[in-house]
């Protein structure tokens, strides 16, 4: 197909069609199962395939012809158009989300059989293909109150999605947690969308574009608090995070997958499109809260994370630490915006959005790996896992490429993206004479404790599920995903080698972003040897090119096999017992466990976790020689305890004072409702 | 810039031979402070050919991560090595990596290592693994400052750039911005290389070692592999050091200042490991709550070599 045809609107509208389709035949043929999952996942299948297409078509062509832009519905009322249309930042996100929903969707083929007989199937299919088309429309909506409707709808999707398996307390709690929270954030953006439409005149985009001149420098301000907190919220930036951590374990698999890798990224969407696209030229002190902000949430993400034994919990963790790793591109773009360096800006902004892409990429893959362990295992908690890699080998090694990328190690994605983060912060200490410079290594510092923390969070979730002994019954009988499972897996997997050794490559399909929202374009200037190698864009810079690493690696490995060859040829392999220390029955129970493994990360970091057990011990003569021992230990949540907690219970009890109000007599009612009245009435005069 | 094969070929050679060599002497000089005869310098090449000939035993519990972990720390660490200028002042893979990749290819082998220990099932292995990941990210922050500093000062992330800049007029030798930023990543240099105060490189098998646990249950080639790993580890580790902090000597071209750029090269080395050498014997080994302090200051250090290029510009 010619880039034209694909640019046209109809192979977007057949895209948003097929998700229409997919959501109701997952309805229609709810009562045959494999029918429902086969046609509602296929349809989600294609539909993302066709929007990979677009969207990569669209960025590649460097969004030169004109955008694709149509209504999706009549308009009903003035103002509320349902205007769809392509500009280079939602097609970017466009293209995280179709890329994920392909990799989803392929893998649900053959994980919602795990849900047979035991739940419907077809409402499964159904509101995720609901939630794909909201999240596609929310990046492609070209009109705030289209916007918000399409927001609104994939949160109430994603909330029937946590809460799918309902009949779990957990989950239910998990979901209203999700939709409070969800719902005090659109609250700020209601709000927020009110001032821009005060500015403007209109509730579209393009109206908005560059609003922050025309606005007055306290609403500008007040703007950019609510965005920053109603975005916020979606995102899962600490303090806001609270709902993330327990929604996100609780949903499916796939649906885990989704939300970590692409709807917390609307978060991320509506951040870069309020500061960059609408609210024009930043003042100094937006930049410094955005990134004080990433660096708090990074650290934070990934030390709550350190603690986790549930597979799921842990990773839902690392996603807030991800958020702040990708906020720290934004807020240093913001503070380069600032002081006149858009090329650094750019640099930034680029940093930022390439590692939005990788953390799709990578967490959407991790998730899936521990779906298939869920369901191999039937738990969650990693101290009843073990000695999966010999029992899952596709799955472990899809996950380790996960692990290693997360970790932020070459020569996969997730370095490159950080790389580049820490160029922009490096070359940012020149740009300000004034003493807020010194935030720009110690963000980098902060990077490199998050990284360093992370890769250890990752060797604990790796090495605890998959090495060694299993822990449990389940985990020494656990089998091998089906195909379509690995499949999903193994899309994702490629993806990540992908953009770690191909970064000159995608690079190019940013450049239309970087011109829209900052007016410069980078792709040329960090390319270096002919796109063999990454640079850091400045005159006097560094390189990085992971093609080269991974190829000289393998040469290099010729080393310890000739050695090997010379030496070892005559050696011989045996297998063993591990060494038990001359007491034989070495058990699955003197491993070391998940929670052993951070206990000396709890112990430094302990003025945070507030770490506290209880022991109990019953002995018969000598306290030496225990009968029975009873463990446990806990680490405090600092924010729910101290912060939301009492927030709770002051909003209990005014909400009880007011309770006085609410009488049950009809004509008190009646008289609040004339006096309301009243008082619009003067107030409209 | 472009690639020289034999420089590479060169600088691989070195690392592979150097290493072990590095890791004799202090060996053989601790012993000496200490009043023993201790180990002929040359041990350490024995021991590897050894463990190469021996016969390999493997856990039975282990799986394939326990086999591919050792040539992933072996290889890491000597592609790390070639990201680094030893003997001349351009490193032969500079194009490949910057200072940040050094740091990553580090960070890669130690995931493997860390792997590695976990996998036989021994409580050992996790221990170790736990305790080496937990003391890496603590460093870790203190040596990216202390990299920060001269990667800001040079203007640059590449490792070639900033010893190129470390021999320029502008250069200043002993201002405090670079001695404490040296200070910084001596201490991150002492706990990533398993030494005294925060490792005991000579215990086994005793409650408080920490890359020794991990090693417990490798043998034969595999162990080979791991030992030459770290020791190339470590002289990647002081070479960055000696190289960044006393450029002196750096060959620019030709067999003979190449040659004797290699003779000046291995005098700083064997300087920079007599100084390892006297802070192992004269300081006891910390106990592993206490080596967070060591690195906070580690990190403080850094820190205020940062502040102090403000004030001495």
């Amino acid at each position: 197909m010619p880039v034209d045809a694909i640019l046209s609107a109809a192979p977007l509208k057949f895209a948003l069609l097929c998700y229409v389709a997919g959501a109701f035949a997952g309805l229609v043929f709810f009562r045959f199962e494999r029918a429902a999952t086969l046609l509602s996942f296929g349809c989600a299948a294609l539909a993302s395939l066709c929007g990979l297409a677009v969207c990569a078509a669209a960025l590649a062509g460097g969004m030169a012809a004109a955008n694709p832009s149509f209504d999706l519905l009549p308009s009903l009322v003035p103002w509320m158009q349902f205007t769809v249309r392509l500009d280079p930042l939602g097609a970017f996100f466009g293209l995280v989300v179709s890329l994920l929903g392909l990799a989803i969707s392929v893998y649900s083929l053959g994980y919602a059989r795990g849900f047979y007989g035991r739940k419907n199937v077809g409402v499964l299919g159904a509101f995720f293909n609901a939630l794909l088309l909201a999240t596609t429309l929310v990046f492609l909506s070209g009109n705030a109150f289209f916007f918000l409707i399409a927001w609104e709808i994939m949160a109430l999707t994603a909330y029937c999605l946590v809460s799918f398996e309902h009949e779990k307390d957990e989950a239910r709690n998990a979901g209203v947690l999700f939709f409070v929270m969800s719902h005090l954030g659109t609250g700020c953006l209601i709000l927020g969308f009110l001032l821009l439409f005060q500015a403007s005149g209109g509730y579209g985009f393009d109206g908005f574009h560059a609003l922050g001149d025309a606005m007055s420098p306290g609403k500008r301000d007040a703007a950019f608090l609510l965005f920053l907190v109603g975005f916020g919220v979606k995102a899962g930036i600490v303090p806001l995070h609270i709902w993330l951590p327990s929604a996100h374990p609780v949903a499916p698999s796939n649906v885990s997958a989704f939300m970590s890798g692409v709807m917390i990224k609307a978060g991320i969407y509506g951040l870069a499109r309020a500061f960059f696209d609408f609210l024009g030229p930043p003042p100094g002190w937006w930049g410094v809260t955005v990134l004080s902000l990433g660096v708090i949430s990074a650290v934070l993400g990934v030390l709550y994370a350190l603690m986790e034994h549930d597979l799921k919990r842990l990773l839902a963790y690392h996603s807030i630490e991800n958020i702040g790793i990708i906020l720290m591109g934004l807020g240093a773009a913001l503070m380069f915006l600032h002081s006149g360096h858009p090329v650094l800006a750019a640099l930034a902004l680029i940093a930022g959005l390439y590692h939005t892409i990788n953390h799709a990429v990578f967490k959407a893959l991790l998730f899936l790996g521990a779906g298939a362990v869920l369901h191999a295992t039937h738990t969650r908690n990693m101290e009843e896992m073990g000695g999966l890699a010999k029992r899952m080998r596709w799955t472990a090694l899809f996950f380790l490429v996960g692990a290693v990328a997360i970790s932020a190690l070459p020569p996969l994605n997730g370095f490159v993206s950080e790389w580049l983060t820490y160029q922009a912060l490096l070359q940012g200490f020149g740009t300000t004479a004034s003493l807020v410079r010194i935030m720009f290594p110690i963000s980098g510092a902060m990077l490199a404790l998050t990284g360093a923390l992370a890769a250890a969070c990752f060797v604990k979730a790796f090495g605890i599920t998959f090495l060694a002994q299993p822990r449990g019954e389940h985990a020494a009988q656990a089998q091998e995903a089906p195909f379509t499972m690995l499949l999903g897996q193994g899309i994702l997997t490629a993806a990540c080698v992908f953009l770690g050794l191909f970064p000159t490559v995608f690079l190019k399909l940013l450049d239309p972003l970087t011109q829209q929202l900052t007016g410069e374009k980078l792709s040329g200037q960090l390319t270096a040897a002919n796109g063999l190698a990454l640079s850091n864009g400045a005159l006097s810079g560094g390189t990085v090119s992971m093609l080269g690493i991974a190829f000289a690696g393998l040469a290099l490995l010729a080393a310890p096999l000739v050695l090997r060859g010379l030496f070892a040829a005559r050696a011989k392999t045996r297998l063993a017992p591990t060494w038990d220390c001359g007491q034989p029955g070495l058990t699955p129970r003197m491993e070391y466990t998940a929670t052993g493994f951070s206990k000396p990360i709890r112990m430094i970091f302990k003025a945070l976790f507030r770490p506290r057990r209880e022991m109990q011990r019953e002995y018969d003569f000598s306290p030496y020689f225990a009968t029975t021992l009873r463990f446990e230990s806990h680490v405090e949540e600092v924010f729910q305890t101290r912060i939301y907690r009492p927030l709770v219970r002051q909003v209990l009890r005014v909400s009880r004072r007011l309770r006085a109000l609410q009488a049950g007599s009809i004509q008190a009612y009646l008289i609040y409702i004339f006096l309301t009245l009243l008082a619009l009435l003067i107030f409209a005069l | 810039m472009s690639l020289d094969l034999p420089d590479v070929v060169l600088q691989t050679v070195l690392l592979l031979l150097l290493a072990p060599l590095v890791s004799g002497c202090v060996k053989n000089w601790k012993a000496k402070l200490q009043n023993r005869r201790g180990p002929p310098v040359w041990q350490v090449y024995a021991d590897l050919l050894k463990f190469f000939r021996k016969d390999v035993v493997i856990s039975e519990h282990a799986s394939w991560v326990f086999s591919c972990a050792p040539y992933v720390v072996f290889v890491a660490a000597l592609l790390a090595g070639l990201l680094v200028p030893m003997a001349t002042a351009r490193a032969p893979l500079s194009l490949f990596g910057d200072v940040l990749a050094l740091v990553g290819l580090l960070a890669l082998g130690r995931f493997f290592l860390a792997l590695g220990g976990l996998d036989p099932g021994s409580a050992f292995g996790g221990m170790g693994s736990s305790r080496e990941m937990t003391i890496a990210a603590v460093a870790e922050p203190a040596l990216m400052l202390a990299i920060f500093t001269v990667a800001i000062a040079a203007g640059s992330t590449d490792l070639s750039r900033i010893v190129q800049f470390a021999q320029s007029p502008d250069w200043k030798w002993f201002n405090p911005t670079h001695v404490m930023a040296f200070a910084a990543l001596f201490i991150v240099l002492l706990a990533e290389t398993g030494r005294i105060p925060v490792d005991n490189p000579a215990t086994h098998l005793e409650l408080t070692m920490i890359h020794e646990a991990m090693l417990l249950e490798y043998s034969g080639r595999y162990l080979a592999l791991m030992k030459w790993g770290a020791s190339i580890k470590q002289l990647v580790l002081m070479t960055l050091l000696v190289n960044i902090f006393f450029p002196v000597g750096l060959a620019a071209a030709g067999p003979r200042a190449v040659a004797l750029g290699v003779l000046i090269y291995a005098a700083k080395l064997l300087a920079l490991a007599a100084a390892v050498v006297i802070v192992e014997t004269t300081n006891a080994k910390l106990r592993l709550f206490r080596v967070p302090d060591l690195l906070s200051a580690a990190f403080s250090l850094g820190t205020l070599a940062l502040l102090s290029t403000f004030l001495f510009q």
